[in-house]
């Protein structure tokens, strides 16, 4: 085993034990901080794969701004315990976890088969030369996909404003 | 390291939100779960951009954060109103939609 | 005679409809201007007509030319093409000559009427759709302008739409000609399965070289001429479909002399004329003789009971139109179509002078409450002596002539028919003449108020009136001097099938047939005087025999209670109620409640709770997904 391999089963292991204590865990709380566990793995997995830049804006983006978010929320509506009875019955639960389960078989076995396409038969041999950087991320950026980039920026806007017509609404509502 | 083992744990977490998605009733674990899809899908486009030798799937990731950070901001502001009015975020205390 | 000259013939009251029909809002105010717009039109007719008919009467050859091809398809074609020969130029004679004066006179019998345009519109349309008629070159030609016609009585009769009666009256005629013009369809088929064609002289020269298909085995063409002939009962009112016409009086007095008299009615005699050929093979003519000469004896009874001036002129022309079939059907063609143009005079005549008494008696038909109106109206009186002398076959005037020539025919063919047509002539000279007796002479019993205004028609109406009356008087002494050697006969030799006549010769001798007929109709005028000079019918039916007449043998309420009203409730009953509201309305409303039954039990699939619509999406995508790895 190559320093590479224990990284990779570390790293996967963590972020798989952190998405199931995401789902698994009462407490919001828990979860939120389970899921910052995951994310900070995964940031990790991206600097195995050379996609630097990645695991930098995953760090800041998600475990650092939208996390924040969560937990913000989280923490101001004040969501203690959760009541246990619901609608959704055990059966159902059950069902829904059979059909993950075979979800994630299917998903597993495309990702088997798939890259053993002749067509891709250089993969692997690829993965372990070429590193990508983020000099030309940036310029994949800034020429090629220039306008969904931009786009990009009216999406985030769109958002702005969306979310301050919600709260704003809702806040003449009460007065 | 070849490039399945990536995809079998992307396929893997991805499963593990979609039951989360299936089985939690609380608004924001299932967000958190929304997340998790994203990440796994994530790390499939970095491996398999990686594999290939091009950055275009590190470009599209990034969009898929930026996307998912507006998406977050939207939901959980959503989420908040619904509080507001229904004082729950169980979603299966949220169903005007039945028919 | 050439091919502009017809098209000119027959579209000039085309273009009379079309100025009428489409601007008669603006000639409304100036109702003189689209009246003569209309007789115009059909003077232009009048004189291609004449101008076609020279030209044959001084040894032209028959024109038969297409103009061009209508319908054309893989083994067949239909062509617009004309045929004139001395028939068709008759016709044209009679349709443009007595519709010219029937479109003057109604120039002054329609004044102040609301829709007087319309009526010149629709008029015009008629005289179109008649020329068609007897223009075509083929059967199919013949039977757009047979429908056209059939279109026009239609929207003539129900002219005054206001009125219930004339609707109804309207829809009867349409109705029963259906019955007709269905036979004559499926006569059409026969023709088109036996020959391939419906041009009149390809069907013509091969059935005469007995060339085409047997579709029906050695009967073809009796089953084609019976088909046709149904047709022409339909149209020409003959039993049983006679029932039409009498009520077809509800419409505009000219329309019933052009239309009910003189023209249309008489295309069925023209169309068997023009088939002469195939009824000659076929032999199938004694039976439209039969058919015609018990239509004329019971037309006839009927009218000695009628009231109403303008039915008992209707039953007059039903059984003068049985004389043609007669005429016809003995094979005496020519003498059929003498008939025929004899009568378009007379009758159209008297229809003329019966309008014009109404005109001066406010619309009055009832000719118990005339009387005395001989000193009032003088030319209207004289007129109608003369139309009824000459249908009454008084020596030398026209219907003397034309009459003379079927019975004597008859007599060739079967001494039955003779003999019922003997006396059908002694009934017509009686009816005629009580109508006569009772109307112009005697004690007047004309209502106070109504006498007082009492006058003579207007010149553009009496000028008509004479105009025909002496063509009826003198037509048929011109014509027909010489029997079965005459100018008439002579003229119409050539056309196809007419030269085969089987009679004539052989039957006895023809001075002594004209006094027999002579005789009976004086003696029917004598009889009529002897009853009717000095009293008035009486209003109540006296006998039963009386009452059976007066009631016209019931036949309207017989075909009332055997067709109109189980046709009425298998509609109500079987079509109405159990395949609308049952099978139509049911399979609707069926279907709409499977709809609702099954919404309903999906209805219960949305519970509203996200989840689980999200674990029935994500179902099928598994589904999907192992279908596509797996079994595919």
């Amino acid at each position: 085993m190559n320093p590479e391999q224990i990284l990779f089963i570390l790293f996967g292991a963590v972020s798989l034990i952190g998405a199931i204590a995401v789902i698994s865990f009462r407490h919001p709380i828990y979860s939120a901080l389970s899921l910052i566990v995951t994310f900070f793995a995964q940031a990790g997995l991206f600097i195995l794969l050379g996609a630097h830049f990645v695991a930098a804006v995953q760090v800041i983006v998600y475990a650092g701004a939208i996390m924040v978010l969560f937990l913000f929320v989280i923490m101001l509506l004040n969501l203690g315990t959760l009541s246990a009875k619901g609608a959704i019955s055990g059966k159902l639960k059950g069902f829904a976890v059979i059909l993950g389960i075979l979800l994630a078989i299917e998903g597993v076995y495309i990702a088997v088969k798939a890259p053993n396409d002749p067509a891709d038969a250089s993969a692997e041999t690829a993965i372990e030369s070429v590193s990508t950087t983020t000099y030309n991320i940036g310029e994949l950026l800034f020429n090629e996909y220039l306008l969904p980039f931009e786009v990009t920026s009216l999406i985030l806007l769109a958002a702005l404003i969306g979310v301050i017509v919600l709260v704003k609404r809702e806040s003449q509502e009460e007065s | 390291m070849a490039l399945e083992y990536y995809l079998v744990l992307s396929a893997l977490l991805f499963t593990t939100g979609v039951i989360g998605v299936l089985i939690r009733r609380n608004a924001i674990i299932i967000f958190m779960c929304i997340e998790l899809m994203l990440n796994a899908a994530n790390l499939a486009f970095v491996a398999i951009s990686r594999s290939l030798g091009e950055a275009s799937g590190q470009v599209f990731v990034i969009f898929v954060m930026a996307v998912a950070a507006a998406e977050v901001a939207i939901g959980l502001a959503i989420i908040v109103s619904v509080f507001k009015h229904r004082q729950t975020i169980n979603v299966d205390e949220v169903n005007s939609l039945k028919g | 005679m050439s091919k502009e000259l017809i098209v000119v013939l027959l579209v000039a009251p085309l273009v009379g409809f079309l100025i009428n029909g489409l601007f008669g809002k603006w000639l409304k105010g100036n109702e003189k201007l689209s009246g003569w717009i209309g007789a115009l039109a059909v003077l232009v007719s009048l004189v291609c007509s004449i101008i076609a008919f020279t030209s044959l009467n001084s040894g032209a050859a028959p024109l038969d030319e297409t103009l061009y091809g209508w319908i054309t398809g893989e083994g067949f074609a239909f062509n617009i093409g004309f045929r004139v020969d001395a028939l068709t130029a008759v016709m044209l004679l009679v349709i443009t000559g007595v519709g010219f004066l029937i479109h003057v006179y109604s120039i002054g019998y329609m004044h102040g009427d609301e829709g007087y345009t319309r009526y010149f519109a629709y008029l015009n349309l008629f005289v179109f759709a008649m020329l068609i008629l007897v223009l075509g070159n083929n059967y199919l030609m013949m039977f757009v302008g047979w429908e056209g016609v059939g279109l026009c009585s239609y929207l003539l009769i129900g002219f005054w739409y206001e009125k219930q009666s004339a609707t109804d009256a309207g829809k009867k005629a349409f109705i029963v000609n259906r019955i007709g013009d269905f036979g004559f369809l499926l006569g059409m088929f026969t023709l088109f399965a036996a020959f391939g064609t419906l041009d009149f002289t390809t069907i013509f020269d091969a059935a005469e070289a007995g060339n085409f298909q047997q579709v029906f085995g050695a009967s073809t063409l009796v089953i084609a001429t019976l088909l046709l002939f149904v047709g022409a009962i339909g149209k020409s009112a003959q039993i049983p479909l006679y029932v039409w016409l009498p009520d077809a009086m509800e419409g505009p007095t000219p329309v019933s002399a052009l239309i009910h008299a003189a023209t249309m009615v008489t295309a069925g005699v023209y169309m068997i004329a023009r088939s002469a050929v195939l009824y000659n093979i076929a032999h199938t003519g004694e039976i439209v003789a039969w058919i015609g000469v018990l239509t004329a004896f019971f037309a006839a009874t009927i009218a000695l009971t009628q009231n109403d001036i303008k039915r008992i002129l209707a039953y007059s022309t039903v059984s003068q139109l049985g004389y043609m079939f007669v005429g016809v059907g003995v094979g005496a063609y020519a003498s059929g179509i003498f008939h025929l143009v004899t009568h378009a005079f007379f009758k159209g005549l008297m229809f003329l002078t019966a309008g014009s008494v109404m005109h001066a008696m406010a619309n009055e038909l009832d000719m118990r409450k005339m009387g005395g109106l001989k000193s009032k109206m003088p030319i209207t009186h004289w007129t109608f002596l003369v139309g009824a002398l000459a249908i009454a076959g008084f020596p030398f005037l026209s219907g003397f002539w034309s009459k003379d020539e079927i019975l004597h025919s008859a007599w060739g063919g079967s001494p039955l028919i003779y003999g019922i047509g003997l006396i059908t002539a002694f009934l017509t000279a009686f009816y005629m003449f009580r109508l006569i007796f009772v109307t112009f002479y005697g004690e007047s019993r004309v209502e106070p108020e109504v006498a007082s205004h009492l006058h003579e028609s207007p010149s553009v109406m009496w000028v008509p009136l004479v105009l025909l009356a002496i063509p009826s008087a003198l037509i048929g002494l011109l014509l027909g001097w010489g029997g079965h050697e005459s100018w008439f006969h002579h003229f119409t030799k050539a056309v196809a099938g007419f030269s085969s006549e089987a009679h004539g010769e052989a039957s006895g001798n023809v001075i002594l047939f004209m006094v027999i007929s002579s005789v009976v109709g004086l003696a029917g005028i004598a009889f009529a005087w002897t009853r009717y000079s000095k009293r008035v019918p009486s209003d109540e039916p006296t006998g039963a025999l009386h009452r059976l007449l007066a009631n016209k043998y019931y036949v309207d309420e017989v075909y009332n209670a055997l067709i109109v009203q189980p046709v009425k409730n298998g509609s109500h009953f079987l079509l109405w109620q159990l395949v609308d509201n049952g099978i139509i309305d049911g399979i609707v409303n069926g279907v709409a409640a499977l709809i609702r039954f099954v919404g309903g039990l999906l209805r219960r699939l949305q519970t509203g709770l996200v989840q689980v619509y999200i674990v029935s999406m994500v179902l099928g995508i598994v589904l999907f997904l192992a279908y596509y790895l797996f079994f595919t």
